[in-house]
């Protein structure tokens, strides 16, 4: 690791780290976004979406978080290589 | 048809299994062959405890009901783990630094190992957890009552209820059996992990199996189940959006805070790095375990007759369509999903219930000095497998007082917003430093005061515990305590009812009661190494005053964790230390590790406690804090003193060596002194012997006599002149001349002086200028006259120049009056000038001196006594002598 505590910026395999970690945390969010999307839907009866297309949407998404969340955490390494206090840097 | 019997034989064999799959592991963890057991699969699949048989039966039910929306309870979990970088994470990092060992250890050490803390978190657990036990207990039995129904066999009505009981009791046993073996936490339930795992699969195959079937054996493949699904009763997308809501959010909060969920998650947890694959791994369990939940629903629906029970379609679906061999393994899936929650959720809460309660009340009820090897261990295992029974026995209060009509989704959902009034407490201890035990304790009470009132109670039924009427109106008619519509705000869900205003109010109470109080030094300190967990892991030690006697501390931990294990403990530290035998010093972190070791067996608030009670309270309070302040402030004021002390010995030291170096000098001088004076008299007197001895022996001529008589008699003035000069120096030294003032002129008494000194004869030339000499003296004159003789004498002695020449100026210099004697000699060498003023010092041969050396010694000595002085001037020349006198002396 290039990046010392202090330093102004980090090497670039840090600072891809970090930008990693960022995706970590953001994650969540956007499944949770996703999630809420289908409150939008009309729900009338007649004009509401069908429960296939819901379940659909919603296995879809569930599928697309689960690939996601693999690769990051296949990428994210151990957090000991973190210069302590450089956490969220 | 699937003979009832065979159907018991298949249950119990499938329990003997689990039994041998987990005495196995058991046995290969003892081996150290433990690799594949702490593998991130098997963590993953542990994980799975979350979907019981709420999940396996309850979610077709739910899904039957309300449409989609079972799939809330799946999503919040899901994004939880998605989101491990977060919570999780954090919550696994200070549950393996601090040997937590449950979610009320976790809450009661973050508030300052607060024992209240402990108790109502785990009252909450146990009250919250009791009717989800009672859910898979009616699962169970439902499931039996299937069969017994479709064999019309002897087995009816009450009979199905002893099979709860005898579910309870088996469950009840292996929990006993696999968990509660060893008391050290951190020694993993390898066993009941492996257990779970299997029955992970077991759960998941069953389900995955009887949805493939559903799809594919009755339906035609997806696209004909889609078709399917928009035809039936839960086809149009219509969901409510606040329990759409307000269900993820209890969900994921549930997961969080459940005490199974927290054991396998945080306590059994053997490695972070498992996290990771658990964060796509767990998503990816729970997206298959609800993938076939719709067609299974939308399928029964359609092909079960009207009015069968939703919950059990899994099971009644196979059944129905001759499919024996799947619903044997459909049942033994429900079965399983059962059967792990209830024995990880009971293993967690007698845990909680002994560690929080059984044994602080033991502790204070009994006496703390009684020496009984390995008691207190008996003892907590003892209370967890009473606590055991008694959580399988609430459950099973529960399931008969409930009536076990109740759709198994209502009563987890019941369950989860008991749980979830942890939540605030939980995160803001993790994420808020500020956080204190006041507010936690506020909010978690207000909540589950909420939760209990508007919940819990009416689940019951009505006029069950609470009347209807109640119910209708609020109770004394305070209308805005309707259990199901607080502050008069009628007609919301009444799971959503209860979770809005529980988790407002708790997380409102817990910031402001945070807010207003103050934590103490031992809460700030757990604050700090709860959130800045990831700056400093290294381990967590509190000061601590060493007032336990090293003795004490190992009676006691030989109590919680038995003799030789404490014995070993003590030992090592001792030679650590470097002291033999079994007790230590007792330093804060023997103390710290101590209480780590006893954490791992009964809690870290127990063994805080325990420890405490023999180091005298908390570890560190604001007293201490004080002393240890005025303590340092002492020490310093003592080392300034010191300080100054010694910087004063050195002072007088340096003048004591001062002193000696003088009195050595002083001596050395003295004897000096003594032999000059010897010499300076032995040698007139050998002259006058001498001569005295040749005019006596007679025979010499009378000129002979004459010239002898002559050098006797110079000789004896030479000898009295020195006699005189001693005695005058001595006088003068000692300071008892008297001083005789006169007034006169100093050109007069220069002339004397001149004429005394014998330089009438033109020998040696003075030069004069006596308009300046016209000055009047008030002094002793005939002591200056003294002086100014010797100065003279020596003037016309000691001159080397061939027109010896003496000048004398006369000068007035703002108070003084300096009189100047330059002679034009060859001076005094620079070296010398300094000794010219000692006794006995004479620069050239004895002979031309004619004295004894001690003139101007007189004349220092003269002029100090007037209150002047005379110094030697080089520079000038030749020898030079200034007289300088004070003007006072000096009458104008």
């Amino acid at each position: 690791m290039t990046g010392r505590p202090g330093a102004l910026f980090v090497g670039r395999a840090s600072y891809r780290q970090r930008r990693l970690r960022d995706a970590a945390r953001l994650l969540p969010l956007l499944g949770l976004v996703l999630w809420l999307i289908p409150l939008l839907w009309p729900r009338e009866p007649g004009a509401a979406q069908s429960t296939s297309f819901a379940l659909i949407y919603l296995f879809g998404v569930w599928t697309g978080l689960i690939l996601l969340s693999f690769v990051l955490s296949r990428r994210l390494r151990a957090d000991e290589d973190v210069p302590p206090g450089a956490e969220g840097d | 048809m699937l003979s009832f019997n065979l159907l018991v034989f298949v249950a119990l064999a499938y329990v003997v299994f689990l039994f041998a799959v987990a005495f196995a592991a058991e046995r290969r963890a003892a081996g150290g062959r433990d690799d594949w057991l702490r593998s991130p699969l098997i963590y993953t699949l542990s994980l799975s405890i979350y979907c019981t048989a709420w999940t396996f039966y309850g979610a077709v039910g739910y899904a039957a009901r309300s449409g989609l929306e079972f799939v809330t309870i799946y999503l919040g979990p899901s994004l939880v783990m998605i989101g491990w970088w977060w919570v999780v994470r954090k919550l696994v990092r200070i549950g393996r630094t601090q040997r937590i060992t449950s979610i009320a250890d976790l809450i009661s050490s973050r508030y300052g190992k607060s024992t209240a803390l402990g108790v109502i978190v785990t009252l909450l657990a146990v009250v919250g957890v009791t009717p989800y036990i009672a859910l898979q207990l009616q699962s169970i039995t439902q499931s039996f009552a299937v069969f017994a129904v479709q064999e019309q066999s002897g087995w009816q009505g009450t009979d199905l209820n002893s099979v709860a009981l005898w579910s309870a009791a088996g469950l009840a046993l292996f929990t006993v059996l696999f968990g509660t073996r060893y008391l050290d936490a951190n020694e993993r339930h390898h066993g009941v992990v492996l257990a779970i795992a299997v029955e992970a699969v077991v759960k998941l195959t069953a389900l995955l199996a009887v949805g493939i079937f559903v799809v594919w054996g009755i339906g035609e493949g997806w696209s004909a189940t889609l078709a399917r699904i928009d035809a039936s009763p839960i086809s149009d997308w219509t969901q409510p959006g606040g329990r759409w809501v307000g269900l993820t959010f209890l969900s994921a909060a549930a997961f969080l805070c459940l005490p199974r969920m927290f054991q396998v998650l945080v306590v059994e947890n053997a490695n972070e790095r498992h996290l990771a694959t658990a964060s796509w791994a767990f998503p990816l369990y729970l997206m298959l375990m609800s993938l076939f939940v719709v067609p299974i629903a939308v399928v029964g629906l359609d092909l079960m007759p009207a009015g069968s029970n939703p919950d059990l379609f899994v099971l009644t679906l196979p059944l129905s369509q001759g499919q024996n061999g799947l619903a044997m393994l459909s049942f033994l899936g429900g079965f399983s999903s059962a059967t792990s929650m209830v024995i990880v959720a009971t293993i967690a809460l007698a845990t909680m219930v002994s560690n929080h309660i059984v044994v602080p009340i033991w502790l204070r009820s009994s006496r703390p000095g009684g020496i009984m090897s390995g008691d207190v261990r008996m003892m907590v295992l003892l209370a967890r497998r009473l606590s055991i029974g008694g959580v399988l026995a609430l459950g099973y209060i529960y399931f008969r007082l409930s009536g076990g009509g109740a759709a198994l989704s209502a009563i987890g959902l019941i369950a989860f917003a008991g749980v979830a009034q942890i939540l605030p407490a939980m995160l803001g201890g993790l994420f808020w430093r500020g956080a204190t035990r006041v507010g936690a304790a506020l909010g978690l009470t207000t909540g589950f005061a909420i939760w209990i009132w508007s919940l819990f109670l009416p689940s019951f039924g009505s006029d069950v515990v609470i009347s209807a009427q109640v119910m209708a109106q609020g109770p004394w008619g305070l209308g805005w305590l309707r259990p199901q519509a607080f502050f008069g705000i009628e007609g919301l869900d009444p799971v959503i009812h209860t979770v809005l205003w529980s988790m407002l109010i708790n997380s409102g109470l817990f910031v402001l009661g945070s807010l207003l109080s103050f934590p103490t030094p031992l809460e700030r300190l757990q604050g700090a190494q709860f959130v800045n967990v990831f700056e400093h892991s290294a381990g967590n030690r509190a000061w601590t005053k060493s007032a336990a006697q090293a003795e004490d501390l190992l009676v006691m931990a030989q109590r919680i964790i038995g003799g030789t294990e404490a014995q070993a403990i003590f030992q090592r530290e001792a030679r650590a230390q470097g002291k033999s035998g079994y007790l230590p010093e007792v330093t804060p972190e023997f103390i710290a590790l101590l209480e780590r070791e006893l954490a791992g067996s009964v809690g870290a608030a127990t063994a805080h406690a325990m420890v405490s009670q023999l180091t005298e309270g908390v570890s560190v309070s604001v007293e201490d804090l004080i002393a240890v302040a005025d303590e340092a402030a002492h020490i310093m004021e003592y080392s300034s003193q010191l300080e100054a002390k010694s910087a004063q010995q050195e002072r007088t030291a340096r003048q004591l060596r001062e002193a000696n170096e003088k009195l050595t000098a002083l001596s050395i001088q003295k004897d000096a002194f003594l032999s000059q004076i010897s010499h300076e008299l032995r040698t007139p007197m050998t002259s006058i012997r001498a001569f005295s001895e040749i005019l006596r022996d007679g025979g010499t001529r009378v000129e002979d006599q004459q010239r002898y008589a002559a050098i006797i008699q110079e000789e004896t003035v030479r000898l009295t002149r020195l006699l005189d000069d001693l005695l005058d120096l001595a006088v003068l030294e000692n300071g008892q001349v008297v001083l005789n003032r006169q007034s006169g002129s100093l050109r007069d008494l220069i002339d004397r002086a001149l004429a005394t000194a014998g330089l009438r004869d033109g020998a040696l030339k003075v030069v004069r200028n006596k308009t300046d000499e016209a000055v009047t003296l008030q002094t002793d004159l005939d002591r200056l006259s003294q002086v100014l003789i010797n100065l003279f004498a020596n003037a016309q002695k000691y001159c080397d120049a061939a027109r010896p020449e003496l000048r004398i100026d006369v000068r007035r210099a703002g108070e003084v009056l300096t009189v100047d004697m330059i002679d034009n000699g060859s001076g005094i060498a620079p070296e010398s000038q300094a000794l010219i003023f000692e006794k006995f010092s004479r620069l050239s041969d004895q002979g031309k001196a004619g004295g004894a050396g001690l003139g101007l010694a007189i004349c220092r000595e003269i002029m100090h006594r007037l209150g002047g002085q005379i110094d030697y001037l080089p520079g000038q020349g030749g020898a030079a002598f200034r007289l300088t006198l004070p003007l006072a002396e000096v009458a104008v």
